[in-house]
């Protein structure tokens, strides 16, 4: 179907968004090619010292990057994993089968910001209900200010906000299976583990692929949570790459530094989730 | 299957229940508590632990000055800001993915698919990558610190969504419906606005969600780009957490801010149910 009238339709949302798109990703560019911060704030240019700096002389930059990473896949991982539990749970034969999906549901309705800020005081050292149980056994872990189990609570707020969005998407797709194989496999006689595992699994494949790039997007961008929980402590070892460049650009306005991490940061990005995304087909997908 | 899967199956979503459930429990427990009953040590049940009081909900409507924290207008600045973002977002999104559904586009080397992929990427953008340049933009137009300046912000924020889970949509809804429209003499834009349109509300309901949800829920943006005159509830949460705000009224004020939208997780199984959503989100 053509007709003339049907830039009518696209253009109003494609200008919309290219309008404001474009100057910022053009002006981040230029940005990253001056020396802007807040004592000589101005449009100079200085070549790409910002680049060199950022590859030669920023390891906090690295690091933060590193364990963005680690973050990002072991959330993504346990989401993915427990998500799909659940979803395979309260897929049939469940008593308060509703219940149990709505209830399910309800994290990932919530601001994460918010939630935080009362697992702020769930995990408070002294007097949240979490101490209040170690403190039975004699036990008092420090959940926000030991550098381990900094991580180990950001990584079980992000479960717990996140979750929800996988089993979303997985019980959708397990809803829209065809019931055919189903049928044929148990005609071959296969027990629900061998029906898993060569019916369920592979048919689930591509929304499993889409659902993890899409938590993984979504987990490489983590700072809220960060910023609100542990501030990027104790000293950087909760920082992650967002957070170490906001803190760079609008805590010490050195805005030239910060656009060159930025995009830095966008590419690699980019080329991360292509890599991803393709062993992903590679290894959910080789049966077929 | 036998007992021991059974019980399990059970075990397990108890036991995810009970985590899910427990910080809005400890959260609904510290709203009702007073200075006693959060310093001297965790605290759970009320009358029984300690003797619950209103003052961390009565504090939700007086000004700072009165010892409250005022979140009513920051309550109403984000109804504002996510009904806004979202209709236009949904009006614009909704229009474009029509188009990229229904007609060919071609621009050198570009087709629609290049088209749809620029909208959803979007999202693959981090927040504090836009966030300095934005920062500078709504500056220059003296947009910093006003609802507008959110708005624009939130239409990016939300639009590769709409787009998202209208051009998935668009593609199920047949194409023979637009055709008869036209034989019997509509013109496009009478197709689309009296046979397309009603044919797709259940898939602008579940984008409309979706847009709420990640309007309601935004901080970082908000949190950059606004200062004193406009404030949005999140910000305003997350302020009282780094003053030396009680836990009660914090308690009652994070409540109040998570509330509205637990209605949807109803809405969203409802369509998960009907199996509206599967088609809607693949």
């Amino acid at each position: 179907m053509n007709f003339r009238h049907k830039y009518m339709f696209l253009l109003p949302g494609l200008l919309v968004l290219l309008g404001i798109l474009i100057f910022p990703i053009g002006f981040t560019v230029r940005l990253s090619l001056s020396s802007w911060d807040s004592f000589y704030p101005g449009l100079d240019f200085i070549g790409i010292e910002n680049y060199i700096r950022l590859f030669t002389d920023d390891l906090r930059f690295w690091e933060a990057f590193g364990r963005l990473s680690m973050l990002s896949l072991t959330t993504v991982f346990l989401q993915y994993v427990i998500g799909f539990s659940l979803a395979l749970m309260v897929w049939k034969d469940i008593v308060f089968q509703r219940f149990f999906r709505v209830l399910f549901l309800i994290p990932m309705m919530t601001t994460p910001v918010i939630m935080t800020v009362i697992w702020r005081t769930f995990f408070h050292e002294s007097l949240g209900p979490v101490n209040d149980f170690f403190n039975l056994f004699g036990m008092n872990p420090l959940w926000l200010s030991s550098e381990i189990l900094a991580k180990f609570t950001v990584i079980l707020v992000e479960v717990w906000q996140w979750t929800p969005f996988m089993f979303l998407l997985l019980l959708a797709g397990l809803l829209s299976l065809p019931k055919e194989p189903y049928l044929a496999a148990s005609i071959d006689g296969a027990g629900p583990i061998r029906t898993f595992v060569y019916v369920t699994f592979p048919l689930m494949a591509p929304i499993s692929i889409g659902a993890i790039i899409i938590r993984l997007i979504e987990a490489s961008k983590i700072m809220d949570t960060v910023y609100v929980l542990t501030s990027g402590g104790p000293g950087t070892s909760t920082e992650t790459s967002s957070f170490y460049i906001f803190i760079k650009g609008l805590r010490e306005f050195q805005f030239g530094y910060s656009a060159a991490l930025s995009l830095t940061y966008l590419i690699i990005m980019i080329i991360s989730f292509t890599i991803i995304a393709k062993i992903l087909v590679k290894l959910m997908v080789r049966g077929n | 299957m036998g007992y021991f899967y059974t019980t399990l199956k059970y075990l397990a979503v108890t036991l995810w229940s009970v985590f899910v459930i427990a910080p809005f429990l400890w959260a609904i427990s510290t709203s009702f508590k007073d200075f006693q009953s959060v310093t001297n040590g965790a605290t759970y049940i009320p009358w029984v632990d300690f003797e619950p009081t209103l003052e961390g909900w009565r504090a939700l409507w007086k000004s700072p000055a009165q010892g409250g924290v005022a979140i009513v207008e920051p309550f109403f600045n984000s109804v504002f800001v996510t009904a806004a973002g979202s209709a236009i977002s949904i009006l614009l999104g909704t229009l474009a993915a029509y188009a990229l559904s229904r007609f060919t586009f071609k621009a050198g080397p570009i087709r629609n698919g290049d088209i749809t992929f620029f909208f959803i990427s979007q999202r693959i953008m981090p927040p504090v990558v836009l966030a300095i340049p934005f920062f500078i933009m709504l500056g220059k137009f003296s947009l910093l610190d006003t609802l507008v300046g959110l708005i624009l912000v939130y239409i990016v924020l939300l639009m590769p969504i709409a787009v998202w889970i209208m051009v998935d949509f668009f593609n199920k809804v047949p194409r023979e419906i637009d055709e008869t429209a036209l034989i019997d003499g509509c013109n496009p834009y009478q197709a689309f606005y009296k046979v397309v349109l009603p044919n797709s509300i259940p898939g602008i309901v579940v984008a409309g969600m979706f847009c709420m949800i990640f309007g309601w829920t935004d901080f970082f943006f908000s949190f950059i780009l606004t200062f004193t005159e406009v404030q949005l509830l999140p910000v305003a949460i997350v302020a009282l957490n780094s003053s030396i705000t009680p836990w009660w009224s914090l308690s009652a004020a994070a409540l109040v801010s998570v509330a509205p939208l637990v209605v949807v997780a109803f809405i969203v199984e409802r369509f998960l149910s009907k199996g509206n959503l599967s088609g809607a989100l693949k």
